[in-house]
Protein backbone atom coordinates (compact mmCIF):
# COMPACT_ATOMS: atom_id res chain seq x y z
CA UNK A 1 0.00 0.00 0.00
CA UNK A 2 2.50 2.19 0.52
CA UNK A 3 4.65 1.42 -2.05
CA UNK A 4 1.29 2.44 -4.44
CA UNK A 5 0.61 5.63 -2.59
CA UNK A 6 4.12 6.86 -3.24
CA UNK A 7 3.73 6.07 -6.77
CA UNK A 8 0.36 8.11 -6.99
CA UNK A 9 2.51 10.92 -5.51
CA UNK A 10 5.08 10.42 -8.44
CA UNK A 11 2.50 10.86 -11.41
CA UNK A 12 0.78 13.43 -9.69
CA UNK A 13 3.83 15.42 -9.22
CA UNK A 14 4.89 14.58 -12.98
CA UNK A 15 2.11 15.86 -14.16
CA UNK A 16 2.20 18.44 -11.71
CA UNK A 17 5.35 19.60 -13.34
CA UNK A 18 3.82 19.43 -16.63
CA UNK A 19 1.36 21.39 -16.62
CA UNK A 20 2.48 24.30 -14.83
CA UNK A 21 5.88 24.09 -14.95
CA UNK A 22 8.30 24.10 -11.74
CA UNK A 23 6.65 25.40 -8.90
CA UNK A 24 9.17 28.07 -7.22
CA UNK A 25 10.39 25.78 -4.17
CA UNK A 26 11.36 23.36 -6.94
CA UNK A 27 13.40 25.85 -9.28
CA UNK A 28 17.76 25.22 -8.57
CA UNK A 29 20.06 27.98 -8.66
CA UNK A 30 22.89 26.86 -10.75
CA UNK A 31 26.68 27.51 -9.23
CA UNK A 32 30.08 26.82 -10.16
CA UNK A 33 31.48 23.92 -7.99
CA UNK A 34 31.90 24.15 -4.65
CA UNK A 35 29.34 26.69 -4.32
CA UNK A 36 26.26 26.25 -2.36
CA UNK A 37 22.73 28.14 -1.35
CA UNK A 38 19.93 28.19 0.90
CA UNK A 39 16.70 29.99 0.10
CA UNK A 40 16.64 32.50 4.01
CA UNK A 41 13.93 34.50 2.55
CA UNK A 42 10.26 33.99 0.42
CA UNK A 43 6.87 35.79 -0.72
CA UNK A 44 8.76 39.33 0.73
CA UNK A 45 6.81 40.64 -2.55
CA UNK A 46 9.00 42.30 -5.03
CA UNK A 47 12.24 42.52 -2.95
CA UNK A 48 14.71 45.00 -4.86
CA UNK A 49 18.10 45.66 -3.12
CA UNK A 50 19.38 44.43 0.61
CA UNK A 51 22.13 45.38 2.78
CA UNK A 52 23.22 42.77 5.55
CA UNK A 53 24.56 44.20 8.85
CA UNK A 54 27.60 43.66 10.22
CA UNK A 55 26.02 41.66 12.65
CA UNK A 56 24.13 39.37 9.75
CA UNK A 57 21.22 41.31 9.96
CA UNK A 58 18.92 41.62 6.37
CA UNK A 59 17.50 44.70 5.36
CA UNK A 60 15.79 44.37 2.47
CA UNK A 61 13.98 47.21 0.68
CA UNK A 62 10.14 46.11 -1.20
CA UNK A 63 9.15 48.28 -3.97
CA UNK A 64 6.08 49.12 -2.45
CA UNK A 65 4.51 48.87 1.19
CA UNK A 66 3.44 45.53 2.19
CA UNK A 67 2.04 43.62 5.19
CA UNK A 68 2.74 47.13 7.46
CA UNK A 69 6.46 48.03 5.61
CA UNK A 70 8.20 48.87 2.72
CA UNK A 71 11.42 47.49 4.13
CA UNK A 72 11.87 43.90 5.28
CA UNK A 73 14.29 42.94 7.94
CA UNK A 74 15.40 38.90 8.34
CA UNK A 75 17.44 38.24 11.57
CA UNK A 76 18.48 35.00 12.98
CA UNK A 77 18.22 35.54 16.90
CA UNK A 78 19.90 32.48 17.98
CA UNK A 79 22.75 31.84 15.52
CA UNK A 80 21.05 28.44 14.07
CA UNK A 81 21.38 29.44 10.18
CA UNK A 82 17.44 29.99 9.94
CA UNK A 83 15.49 33.59 10.22
CA UNK A 84 13.80 33.27 13.15
CA UNK A 85 12.62 37.11 13.46
CA UNK A 86 10.87 39.07 10.58
CA UNK A 87 9.92 42.65 10.71
CA UNK A 88 8.48 45.50 8.72
CA UNK A 89 8.55 49.09 8.52
CA UNK A 90 8.74 52.22 6.80
CA UNK A 91 5.61 53.66 4.96
CA UNK A 92 7.01 53.71 1.37
CA UNK A 93 7.71 51.53 -1.44
CA UNK A 94 11.57 52.03 -3.26
CA UNK A 95 14.66 50.41 -4.37
CA UNK A 96 17.36 51.65 -3.13
CA UNK A 97 19.05 50.46 0.45
CA UNK A 98 22.26 50.78 2.59
CA UNK A 99 24.12 50.69 5.96
CA UNK A 100 27.33 53.38 5.92
CA UNK A 101 28.83 54.63 9.70
CA UNK A 102 26.03 53.37 11.97
CA UNK A 103 22.57 54.18 9.70
CA UNK A 104 20.78 52.74 7.48
CA UNK A 105 19.94 54.54 4.23
CA UNK A 106 16.60 53.59 2.49
CA UNK A 107 14.40 55.15 -0.70
CA UNK A 108 11.55 56.00 -1.92
CA UNK A 109 11.35 57.01 -5.69
CA UNK A 110 11.60 60.45 -4.81
CA UNK A 111 13.20 60.90 -1.41
CA UNK A 112 16.44 59.10 0.43
CA UNK A 113 16.00 58.33 4.22
CA UNK A 114 18.02 56.87 7.15
CA UNK A 115 17.77 55.54 10.25
CA UNK A 116 20.28 55.66 12.99
CA UNK A 117 21.33 52.10 14.08
CA UNK A 118 21.30 51.97 17.86
CA UNK A 119 22.81 48.21 19.25
CA UNK A 120 21.62 47.36 15.63
CA UNK A 121 17.91 48.18 16.08
CA UNK A 122 16.82 51.15 13.45
CA UNK A 123 15.58 53.99 15.12
CA UNK A 124 12.27 53.55 13.01
CA UNK A 125 10.28 56.05 14.75
CA UNK A 126 12.54 58.79 13.62
CA UNK A 127 13.38 58.38 10.49
CA UNK A 128 15.61 61.32 8.86
CA UNK A 129 15.03 62.75 4.91
CA UNK A 130 18.58 63.27 3.65
CA UNK A 131 17.28 63.96 0.04
CA UNK A 132 13.71 65.20 -0.75
CA UNK A 133 12.10 66.32 -4.35
CA UNK A 134 14.19 63.42 -6.77
CA UNK A 135 12.14 63.76 -9.87
CA UNK A 136 10.21 60.30 -10.41
CA UNK A 137 8.69 59.97 -14.07
CA UNK A 138 6.35 56.89 -15.10
CA UNK A 139 9.75 54.95 -15.44
CA UNK A 140 12.83 54.41 -14.83
CA UNK A 141 11.67 55.64 -11.49
CA UNK A 142 13.42 54.18 -8.43
CA UNK A 143 16.52 55.41 -7.08
CA UNK A 144 19.79 53.19 -6.13
CA UNK A 145 22.29 54.25 -3.76
CA UNK A 146 25.63 53.90 -2.54
CA UNK A 147 28.14 55.51 -0.33
CA UNK A 148 31.87 56.27 -0.96
CA UNK A 149 34.41 56.76 1.82
CA UNK A 150 34.50 60.42 2.24
CA UNK A 151 30.63 60.95 3.60
CA UNK A 152 29.03 61.05 0.03
CA UNK A 153 26.13 59.24 -1.23
CA UNK A 154 25.18 58.83 -4.50
CA UNK A 155 22.04 58.59 -6.23
CA UNK A 156 20.77 57.39 -9.73
CA UNK A 157 18.35 59.59 -11.03
CA UNK A 158 16.32 57.71 -13.90
CA UNK A 159 15.38 59.76 -17.30
CA UNK A 160 11.82 59.05 -17.63
CA UNK A 161 12.21 58.48 -21.73
CA UNK A 162 13.57 56.23 -23.76
CA UNK A 163 15.79 58.11 -26.08
CA UNK A 164 14.60 62.18 -25.01
CA UNK A 165 12.57 62.01 -27.97
CA UNK A 166 9.82 64.89 -28.88
CA UNK A 167 7.17 61.94 -28.20
CA UNK A 168 8.23 59.36 -25.85
CA UNK A 169 9.07 56.24 -27.84
CA UNK A 170 7.20 57.45 -31.21
CA UNK A 171 9.07 55.46 -34.01
CA UNK A 172 10.75 58.38 -35.93
CA UNK A 173 10.02 61.35 -33.63
CA UNK A 174 13.00 63.33 -33.00
CA UNK A 175 15.07 63.57 -30.22
CA UNK A 176 15.27 66.78 -28.57
CA UNK A 177 18.77 68.65 -28.80
CA UNK A 178 19.96 69.53 -25.90
CA UNK A 179 17.63 67.28 -23.97
CA UNK A 180 16.25 69.12 -21.44
CA UNK A 181 15.44 66.16 -19.37
CA UNK A 182 19.38 66.35 -18.48
CA UNK A 183 18.95 68.81 -15.65
CA UNK A 184 17.24 66.25 -13.50
CA UNK A 185 17.91 63.25 -14.33
CA UNK A 186 19.69 60.87 -16.73
CA UNK A 187 22.79 60.72 -14.19
CA UNK A 188 23.60 60.22 -10.89
CA UNK A 189 23.92 62.76 -8.23
CA UNK A 190 26.48 63.09 -5.31
CA UNK A 191 24.85 64.37 -1.99
CA UNK A 192 26.30 64.62 1.91
CA UNK A 193 25.50 61.32 3.26
CA UNK A 194 24.47 63.27 7.23
CA UNK A 195 23.11 66.40 5.77
CA UNK A 196 18.72 66.85 6.49
CA UNK A 197 16.71 67.63 3.72
CA UNK A 198 19.27 67.95 0.61
CA UNK A 199 17.58 68.30 -2.97
CA UNK A 200 18.96 69.22 -5.96
CA UNK A 201 20.61 72.72 -5.34
CA UNK A 202 22.64 70.92 -2.55
CA UNK A 203 23.58 67.96 -4.54
CA UNK A 204 25.71 67.83 -7.60
CA UNK A 205 25.18 66.07 -11.11
CA UNK A 206 28.43 63.78 -10.36
CA UNK A 207 27.50 61.94 -13.94
CA UNK A 208 25.11 62.26 -16.65
CA UNK A 209 24.26 60.74 -19.71
CA UNK A 210 23.14 57.70 -17.97
CA UNK A 211 19.47 56.90 -18.90
CA UNK A 212 18.79 54.53 -16.18
CA UNK A 213 21.16 52.79 -13.67
CA UNK A 214 19.97 50.51 -11.20
CA UNK A 215 22.66 48.80 -9.85
CA UNK A 216 25.17 50.69 -8.20
CA UNK A 217 28.35 50.50 -6.28
CA UNK A 218 31.63 51.87 -4.75
CA UNK A 219 34.46 50.27 -5.53
CA UNK A 220 36.71 50.49 -2.88
CA UNK A 221 39.56 49.26 -4.59
CA UNK A 222 39.72 52.10 -7.14
CA UNK A 223 37.94 54.70 -4.92
CA UNK A 224 35.30 55.32 -7.69
CA UNK A 225 32.06 54.86 -8.64
CA UNK A 226 30.58 52.08 -10.55
CA UNK A 227 27.35 52.00 -12.43
CA UNK A 228 25.12 49.39 -14.65
CA UNK A 229 23.16 51.24 -17.47
CA UNK A 230 19.78 49.59 -18.81
CA UNK A 231 20.60 50.86 -22.54
CA UNK A 232 17.55 52.33 -24.33
CA UNK A 233 14.69 50.40 -26.07
CA UNK A 234 13.16 49.54 -29.90
CA UNK A 235 16.09 50.22 -32.36
CA UNK A 236 14.22 47.43 -34.59
CA UNK A 237 12.15 50.43 -34.98
CA UNK A 238 14.66 51.56 -37.33
CA UNK A 239 15.05 49.88 -40.65
CA UNK A 240 19.20 49.19 -40.36
CA UNK A 241 18.95 47.32 -37.07
CA UNK A 242 17.69 43.59 -38.29
CA UNK A 243 15.78 41.77 -35.41
CA UNK A 244 18.59 39.71 -35.14
CA UNK A 245 20.88 42.64 -34.11
CA UNK A 246 18.63 44.79 -32.42
CA UNK A 247 17.87 41.86 -29.54
CA UNK A 248 21.63 42.51 -28.76
CA UNK A 249 21.50 46.01 -28.94
CA UNK A 250 22.64 48.78 -27.47
CA UNK A 251 24.91 46.80 -24.84
CA UNK A 252 23.89 46.96 -21.37
CA UNK A 253 26.93 48.86 -19.48
CA UNK A 254 28.87 49.11 -16.52
CA UNK A 255 30.24 52.59 -16.37
CA UNK A 256 32.79 53.51 -13.91
CA UNK A 257 32.50 57.42 -13.11
CA UNK A 258 36.36 58.24 -12.34
CA UNK A 259 36.01 62.04 -11.84
CA UNK A 260 33.17 64.45 -11.57
CA UNK A 261 30.92 65.11 -14.39
CA UNK A 262 31.71 62.47 -16.67
CA UNK A 263 29.36 61.94 -19.19
CA UNK A 264 28.66 58.49 -20.61
CA UNK A 265 26.57 60.15 -23.80
CA UNK A 266 22.29 58.97 -23.35
CA UNK A 267 20.30 59.65 -25.28
CA UNK A 268 22.97 61.06 -27.96
CA UNK A 269 24.67 57.88 -27.94
CA UNK A 270 24.73 54.22 -27.34
CA UNK A 271 27.20 51.55 -27.22
CA UNK A 272 27.36 49.31 -29.96
CA UNK A 273 29.46 46.11 -28.62
CA UNK A 274 29.79 44.93 -32.19
CA UNK A 275 32.51 47.64 -32.93
CA UNK A 276 33.18 48.78 -29.29
CA UNK A 277 32.20 52.37 -30.54
CA UNK A 278 29.41 54.92 -28.80
CA UNK A 279 27.29 55.69 -32.02
CA UNK A 280 24.82 58.16 -33.00
CA UNK A 281 21.38 56.78 -31.76
CA UNK A 282 19.25 57.50 -34.92
CA UNK A 283 17.05 59.38 -33.35
CA UNK A 284 20.08 62.52 -33.45
CA UNK A 285 20.56 61.00 -37.14
CA UNK A 286 22.63 58.09 -36.37
CA UNK A 287 22.51 55.07 -38.91
CA UNK A 288 24.36 52.12 -36.82
CA UNK A 289 27.21 53.20 -37.78
CA UNK A 290 28.01 56.99 -37.71
CA UNK A 291 29.69 58.22 -34.00
CA UNK A 292 29.82 61.45 -34.29
CA UNK A 293 29.61 63.66 -31.53
CA UNK A 294 29.65 60.27 -29.80
CA UNK A 295 33.54 60.27 -29.69
CA UNK A 296 33.56 62.05 -26.49
CA UNK A 297 30.96 59.57 -24.55
CA UNK A 298 32.41 57.70 -22.56
CA UNK A 299 32.59 54.50 -23.23
CA UNK A 300 31.94 51.68 -20.59
CA UNK A 301 34.70 49.38 -18.71
CA UNK A 302 32.22 46.18 -19.68
CA UNK A 303 29.75 45.59 -22.09
CA UNK A 304 26.99 42.84 -21.60
CA UNK A 305 24.35 41.66 -24.16
CA UNK A 306 21.04 44.32 -24.47
CA UNK A 307 18.11 44.39 -22.49
CA UNK A 308 19.38 42.03 -19.71
CA UNK A 309 18.35 44.67 -17.20
CA UNK A 310 21.26 44.77 -14.80
CA UNK A 311 19.69 45.84 -11.86
CA UNK A 312 22.45 44.92 -8.98
CA UNK A 313 25.65 45.21 -8.86
CA UNK A 314 28.79 44.43 -5.80
CA UNK A 315 32.04 44.35 -5.70
CA UNK A 316 33.24 41.38 -3.86
CA UNK A 317 35.69 42.22 -0.81
CA UNK A 318 35.28 38.99 1.29
CA UNK A 319 37.89 36.69 1.55
CA UNK A 320 35.01 33.35 2.14
CA UNK A 321 34.92 32.86 -2.00
CA UNK A 322 38.19 31.64 -4.06
CA UNK A 323 40.78 34.45 -4.95
CA UNK A 324 39.40 34.79 -8.59
CA UNK A 325 36.93 36.49 -6.84
CA UNK A 326 37.97 39.09 -4.80
CA UNK A 327 37.33 42.29 -5.48
CA UNK A 328 35.05 41.19 -8.62
CA UNK A 329 32.11 42.61 -9.55
CA UNK A 330 28.98 40.10 -9.29
CA UNK A 331 26.11 42.04 -11.68
CA UNK A 332 22.66 40.57 -11.03
CA UNK A 333 20.74 40.47 -14.19
CA UNK A 334 16.53 41.03 -14.00
CA UNK A 335 15.98 39.59 -17.31
CA UNK A 336 15.20 40.88 -20.61
CA UNK A 337 11.75 41.83 -22.05
CA UNK A 338 12.16 43.05 -25.28
CA UNK A 339 13.65 41.13 -26.97
CA UNK A 340 11.11 39.31 -28.87
CA UNK A 341 10.59 37.75 -31.87
CA UNK A 342 13.37 36.11 -30.30
CA UNK A 343 13.27 34.59 -26.65
CA UNK A 344 13.61 36.34 -23.41
CA UNK A 345 17.07 36.12 -21.64
CA UNK A 346 19.08 37.21 -18.74
CA UNK A 347 17.72 35.86 -15.75
CA UNK A 348 21.01 35.37 -13.83
CA UNK A 349 23.78 36.76 -11.62
CA UNK A 350 27.30 37.10 -13.60
CA UNK A 351 30.10 37.34 -12.01
CA UNK A 352 33.38 39.72 -13.90
CA UNK A 353 36.68 39.28 -12.18
CA UNK A 354 39.28 42.01 -11.76
CA UNK A 355 42.53 42.71 -11.33
CA UNK A 356 44.22 46.32 -10.15
CA UNK A 357 40.94 47.99 -10.39
CA UNK A 358 40.30 46.83 -14.30
CA UNK A 359 38.22 43.84 -15.67
CA UNK A 360 40.61 41.50 -16.14
CA UNK A 361 38.61 38.90 -18.33
CA UNK A 362 35.38 38.00 -19.76
CA UNK A 363 32.39 38.60 -17.79
CA UNK A 364 30.93 34.81 -17.25
CA UNK A 365 27.78 33.46 -15.64
CA UNK A 366 27.47 32.85 -11.99
CA UNK A 367 24.50 32.03 -10.18
CA UNK A 368 21.82 30.81 -13.19
CA UNK A 369 18.27 28.85 -13.65
CA UNK A 370 16.35 31.91 -11.83
CA UNK A 371 13.57 31.84 -14.19
CA UNK A 372 12.91 27.87 -13.88
CA UNK A 373 13.04 27.52 -17.40
CA UNK A 374 15.34 27.57 -20.25
CA UNK A 375 13.43 28.70 -23.05
CA UNK A 376 11.10 31.84 -22.19
CA UNK A 377 8.94 33.87 -24.90
CA UNK A 378 7.89 36.36 -22.02
CA UNK A 379 9.48 37.83 -18.92
CA UNK A 380 6.42 36.61 -17.17
CA UNK A 381 6.78 33.40 -17.63
CA UNK A 382 10.27 33.79 -14.95
CA UNK A 383 9.76 32.16 -12.18
CA UNK A 384 12.66 34.47 -10.51
CA UNK A 385 14.18 37.40 -11.00
CA UNK A 386 17.29 38.73 -10.09
CA UNK A 387 17.19 42.21 -8.41
CA UNK A 388 19.71 43.00 -5.65
CA UNK A 389 23.22 42.32 -4.30
CA UNK A 390 24.75 41.96 -0.76
CA UNK A 391 27.53 41.12 0.69
CA UNK A 392 27.43 39.08 4.65
CA UNK A 393 29.48 39.67 7.29
CA UNK A 394 31.43 36.13 6.68
CA UNK A 395 31.92 36.58 2.84
CA UNK A 396 28.80 35.15 1.49
CA UNK A 397 26.80 36.42 -1.16
CA UNK A 398 22.50 37.28 -1.07
CA UNK A 399 20.73 37.48 -4.10
CA UNK A 400 16.99 39.21 -4.29
CA UNK A 401 14.15 38.09 -6.12
CA UNK A 402 11.43 40.51 -6.91
CA UNK A 403 8.70 38.68 -8.96
CA UNK A 404 8.00 36.25 -5.78
CA UNK A 405 10.06 38.16 -3.12
CA UNK A 406 12.69 35.11 -2.46
CA UNK A 407 16.09 35.43 -0.96
CA UNK A 408 19.25 32.98 -1.60
CA UNK A 409 22.29 33.30 0.56
CA UNK A 410 25.40 32.14 -1.38
CA UNK A 411 28.27 30.04 0.61
CA UNK A 412 31.57 28.50 -0.62
CA UNK A 413 32.39 25.16 1.20
CA UNK A 414 34.38 23.95 -1.52
CA UNK A 415 38.15 22.47 -1.37
CA UNK B 1 -9.06 -0.60 -5.42
CA UNK B 2 -12.19 1.41 -6.60
CA UNK B 3 -11.06 3.71 -3.27
CA UNK B 4 -7.74 4.19 -4.68
CA UNK B 5 -8.90 5.40 -8.08
CA UNK B 6 -10.83 7.71 -6.51
CA UNK B 7 -8.19 8.91 -4.26
CA UNK B 8 -6.60 9.40 -7.64
CA UNK B 9 -9.21 11.54 -9.10
CA UNK B 10 -9.07 13.52 -6.48
CA UNK B 11 -5.93 14.35 -6.17
CA UNK B 12 -5.44 15.67 -9.81
CA UNK B 13 -8.55 17.22 -9.39
CA UNK B 14 -6.93 20.87 -9.24
CA UNK B 15 -4.93 19.75 -12.09
CA UNK B 16 -7.29 19.16 -14.28
CA UNK B 17 -9.60 21.51 -13.84
CA UNK B 18 -6.84 24.55 -14.03
CA UNK B 19 -6.16 22.33 -17.69
CA UNK B 20 -9.15 23.02 -18.60
CA UNK B 21 -9.51 26.94 -17.63
CA UNK B 22 -5.30 27.35 -18.46
CA UNK B 23 -5.38 26.75 -21.86
CA UNK B 24 -2.08 27.16 -24.12
CA UNK B 25 -1.76 31.14 -24.73
CA UNK B 26 -0.41 31.25 -28.26
CA UNK B 27 -3.08 28.21 -29.48
CA UNK B 28 -4.62 29.81 -32.43
CA UNK B 29 -7.57 32.13 -31.96
CA UNK B 30 -10.55 29.92 -31.32
CA UNK B 31 -13.86 31.58 -32.73
CA UNK B 32 -17.10 29.82 -32.37
CA UNK B 33 -18.73 32.43 -34.57
CA UNK B 34 -19.41 31.15 -38.25
CA UNK B 35 -18.51 34.91 -39.12
CA UNK B 36 -15.94 34.52 -41.56
CA UNK B 37 -15.02 38.76 -41.59
CA UNK B 38 -14.81 38.12 -37.82
CA UNK B 39 -12.35 35.38 -38.45
CA UNK B 40 -10.57 37.30 -41.48
CA UNK B 41 -10.27 40.60 -38.90
CA UNK B 42 -8.40 38.73 -36.34
CA UNK B 43 -6.07 36.78 -38.83
CA UNK B 44 -5.75 40.78 -40.25
CA UNK B 45 -5.32 42.11 -36.75
CA UNK B 46 -2.52 39.72 -35.30
CA UNK B 47 -0.42 40.76 -38.08
CA UNK B 48 -0.82 44.64 -37.37
CA UNK B 49 -0.21 42.80 -33.61
CA UNK B 50 2.99 41.09 -33.92
CA UNK B 51 4.33 44.13 -35.66
CA UNK B 52 3.32 46.88 -33.42
CA UNK B 53 1.87 45.55 -30.14
CA UNK B 54 3.88 42.38 -29.56
CA UNK B 55 7.45 43.29 -28.08
CA UNK B 56 5.75 45.88 -25.15
CA UNK B 57 2.53 43.56 -24.58
CA UNK B 58 4.08 39.76 -25.52
CA UNK B 59 3.23 37.48 -27.59
CA UNK B 60 0.48 35.85 -25.16
CA UNK B 61 -0.72 39.27 -24.07
CA UNK B 62 1.14 38.66 -20.62
CA UNK B 63 2.25 42.49 -20.79
CA UNK B 64 5.59 43.11 -18.74
CA UNK B 65 5.64 43.34 -14.75
CA UNK B 66 5.44 46.66 -13.57
CA UNK B 67 6.02 48.09 -16.74
CA UNK B 68 3.44 47.18 -19.73
CA UNK B 69 0.36 45.78 -18.71
CA UNK B 70 -1.36 42.47 -19.71
CA UNK B 71 -4.31 42.15 -22.15
CA UNK B 72 -5.44 39.11 -20.55
CA UNK B 73 -9.09 39.07 -19.36
CA UNK B 74 -8.76 42.70 -17.50
CA UNK B 75 -11.09 45.34 -17.50
CA UNK B 76 -9.52 47.83 -20.59
CA UNK B 77 -9.75 44.69 -22.88
CA UNK B 78 -12.92 43.20 -21.97
CA UNK B 79 -14.52 46.68 -21.36
CA UNK B 80 -15.64 49.77 -22.92
CA UNK B 81 -14.44 49.61 -26.72
CA UNK B 82 -14.86 53.39 -26.26
CA UNK B 83 -11.91 53.39 -23.70
CA UNK B 84 -9.79 50.89 -25.68
CA UNK B 85 -10.03 52.92 -28.95
CA UNK B 86 -8.97 56.54 -27.39
CA UNK B 87 -5.89 54.29 -25.68
CA UNK B 88 -4.87 53.37 -28.78
CA UNK B 89 -5.28 56.76 -30.37
CA UNK B 90 -3.69 58.54 -27.85
CA UNK B 91 -1.02 56.07 -25.94
CA UNK B 92 -0.79 56.44 -22.92
CA UNK B 93 1.85 58.35 -20.17
CA UNK B 94 0.38 57.38 -16.82
CA UNK B 95 -0.08 54.66 -14.48
CA UNK B 96 -2.16 52.26 -15.07
CA UNK B 97 -3.98 49.95 -12.36
CA UNK B 98 -4.98 46.15 -13.38
CA UNK B 99 -5.82 44.25 -9.88
CA UNK B 100 -3.72 45.91 -7.44
CA UNK B 101 -0.63 46.12 -9.87
CA UNK B 102 0.51 48.97 -11.45
CA UNK B 103 1.78 49.71 -15.31
CA UNK B 104 3.61 53.16 -15.51
CA UNK B 105 5.78 52.85 -19.06
CA UNK B 106 4.79 55.25 -21.92
CA UNK B 107 2.40 53.72 -24.60
CA UNK B 108 2.94 56.03 -27.74
CA UNK B 109 -0.22 56.95 -29.80
CA UNK B 110 -0.82 54.93 -32.57
CA UNK B 111 -3.30 57.49 -34.48
CA UNK B 112 -1.17 56.60 -37.88
CA UNK B 113 -2.67 53.03 -38.06
CA UNK B 114 -5.84 53.25 -40.11
CA UNK B 115 -9.50 52.71 -38.58
CA UNK B 116 -9.30 49.28 -40.13
CA UNK B 117 -5.64 48.44 -38.52
CA UNK B 118 -7.33 49.52 -35.20
CA UNK B 119 -10.73 47.37 -35.55
CA UNK B 120 -8.48 44.54 -36.89
CA UNK B 121 -6.26 44.65 -34.03
CA UNK B 122 -8.55 45.37 -31.27
CA UNK B 123 -10.83 42.44 -32.41
CA UNK B 124 -7.61 40.12 -32.43
CA UNK B 125 -6.84 41.43 -28.89
CA UNK B 126 -10.48 40.99 -27.41
CA UNK B 127 -10.48 37.51 -28.79
CA UNK B 128 -7.18 36.14 -28.52
CA UNK B 129 -5.18 35.11 -24.71
CA UNK B 130 -8.74 33.49 -23.13
CA UNK B 131 -10.19 36.70 -24.18
CA UNK B 132 -14.11 36.44 -25.99
CA UNK B 133 -15.42 39.89 -26.76
CA UNK B 134 -17.65 41.59 -29.36
CA UNK B 135 -15.60 42.72 -32.39
CA UNK B 136 -14.60 46.64 -32.91
CA UNK B 137 -15.97 47.67 -36.12
CA UNK B 138 -14.26 50.46 -38.71
CA UNK B 139 -17.38 52.56 -37.98
CA UNK B 140 -16.96 52.51 -34.11
CA UNK B 141 -13.09 53.60 -34.72
CA UNK B 142 -13.70 56.29 -37.19
CA UNK B 143 -16.41 57.90 -34.65
CA UNK B 144 -14.12 58.04 -31.77
CA UNK B 145 -11.31 59.19 -33.53
CA UNK B 146 -13.33 61.90 -34.84
CA UNK B 147 -14.16 62.76 -31.22
CA UNK B 148 -10.44 62.41 -30.24
CA UNK B 149 -8.22 65.10 -30.58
Amino acid sequence: MKKHFFFFILILSFFYTKLFGQSPDQVKINLPAGFTYQVVGKNLDRARHIVVNSNGDIYIKLARVRRGGGIVRLRDKNGDGKIDDTTRFGNYGGTGIAIKNGYLYATSNTEVYRYKLINNEPDIDHPEIIVKGLLAGNQHETKSITLDNNGNIYVTIGAPSNACQLQDRVTGAPGQDPCPLLEKAGGIWQFKADKKDQSYEDGIRYATGIRNAVGLDWNTATNTLFAMQHGRDGLQDYHFYPDSISVELPAEEMLEVTKAGDNFGWPYCFYNQFIGKKVLNPEYGGDAKTVGRCADAKAPVVAFPGHMAPNGLLFYTGTQFPEKYRNGAFVAFHGSWNRAPLEQKGFLVAFVPFKNGKPSGDWEIFANGFAGKEHLATPGQAIFRPCGLAQGPDGSLYVTDDAKGYVWKISYNGK
Amino acid sequence: MIMRVFVMVFLLMPCLLKAQTKKPLMKKVVTTSTNSSLKTSIARGQIVYSKICLTCHQVDGSGVPNMNPPLIRTKWTLGSKTVLIQQVLKGSSGKVEIDGDTFSNTMPPLKTLTDQQIADVLTYVRNSFGNKASAVTVAEVKAIRAKTK
